[in-house]
């Protein structure tokens, strides 16, 4: 099972991973009214999910758990794009990014 | 050892940097620590034996993403100490919530185990001898160009999205009008004058637009003109208005 992995094993890597996911949900409570911080957690979150990703990937010694890292990695930086264009407008508009007032958005 | 050593220095420092990304006072200081926790993953990546990936983070994540943060955060100016107000507030909620997540993880990983016949599904396997990016790219063209064409759909529809979402229209911008210009013709815009010696352009009334202008005439109501052209070589002005010339071309409407 440890595979790819040499000495380490895949346990250090899923402990890695689950205190950068724990952190990631920890910063999206923390931050609750800055948006940028928000999406910065977003990335960690995502980040933690390759880490996982990679490290079975290597420990099975199969190549379509790094694919999917590539494809994770393609839709982080699509959504952060997307956020931070959101970001850009929204502060255009309201001259501020709180997120308690993007309700007012809707309707 | 070596690699142990590599890899806990490595973890250490990515998920310090994790921990200071959410708990920096300043979001600029957020996003730099934001670039080290993505260089660590990076060695992370290299450890496990990800190297295409590992290089992948670093141009993708550090060269374009983090500088997109770096960029939005420098660019709008946000008073961030009035936002951290509320963080006392939500600090226990959220260290509850993590916490809460930690134990359940650590619940599932003490009691998880590889399936025994693990090694009877079939696995995507780098041939021998490819190196990472090689074998990455043997899978990637092949068994997943579907999902690979999906990504470059994902990403064109983000492009169009992240521009017509950023995209604002002026109202005293000038657009060009390619139809307009090509219905140009040399006698719009020329007139060919027979100017006597001695006397100058002045004597014959100055500057002046050809007789079927194609301001004036061709197209009525453009460039905010929608009463009769003006009388030619007497100029009018009208830059009080905020246009130029006798047609007011660049002003406002009128």
């Amino acid at each position: 099972m440890t595979g790819g992995l040499g000495s380490i094993g895949i346990g250090p890597y899923l402990t890695v991973s689950a205190i950068l996911l724990v952190l990631g949900v920890f910063g999206i409570f923390l931050n609750r009214k800055n948006v940028i911080i928000i999406l910065m957690s977003i990335e960690l979150i995502l980040l933690s999910a390759n880490l996982n990703f990679v490290a079975f990937s290597s420990a099975l010694g199969d190549l379509s758990g790094q694919v999917f890292t590539l494809f994770v990695l393609t839709i982080a930086a699509a959504e952060s794009a997307i956020g931070l264009a959101i970001v850009t407008v929204y502060f255009r508009n309201r001259g501020s990014i709180e997120v308690e007032d993007i309700t007012m958005m809707k309707g | 050892m070596m690699t142990q050593i590599v890899f806990y220095v490595f973890a250490t420092v990515l998920v310090l940097s994790a921990g200071m990304v959410v708990s920096a006072r300043n979001p600029v200081h957020s996003v730099l620590f934001l670039i080290l926790a993505f260089f660590n993953a990076a060695g992370l990546f290299l450890v496990a034996g990800a190297e295409f990936l590992a290089m992948i983070l670093v141009i993708v994540y550090v060269g374009a993403v983090a500088v997109l943060f770096l960029f939005v955060v420098m660019m709008l100016d946000v008073r961030f100490a009035q936002m951290r107000e509320g963080l006392q507030r939500y600090a226990p909620f959220g260290a509850a919530v993590g916490l809460v997540l930690l134990a359940e993880l650590a619940l599932a990983f003490s009691h998880w185990q590889v399936a025994q016949d693990i090694a009877s599904v079939p696995h995507v396997v780098a041939a021998p001898g490819r190196t990472n990016t090689a074998a990455l790219g043997d899978v990637l063209y092949t068994h997943y160009v579907f999902l690979f064409e999906a990504c470059g759909l994902v990403l064109l529809v983000a492009m169009i999205g992240a521009i017509v979402l950023t995209l604002r229209e002026r109202p005293m911008g000038r657009r060009q009008n390619i139809d307009r210009q090509h219905e140009r013709t040399a006698a719009d815009t020329l007139a060919m004058m027979t100017v006597p010696l001695g006397q100058g352009v002045a004597a014959n009334g100055g500057f002046r637009r050809p007789e079927h202008s194609y301001y004036i005439a061709s197209v009525p109501g453009s460039y905010g003109v929608t009463e009769e052209p003006v009388p030619q070589g007497k100029p009018v002005d009208k830059t009080a208005q905020g246009g130029h010339g006798t047609d007011n071309h660049g002003g406002l409407p009128q």
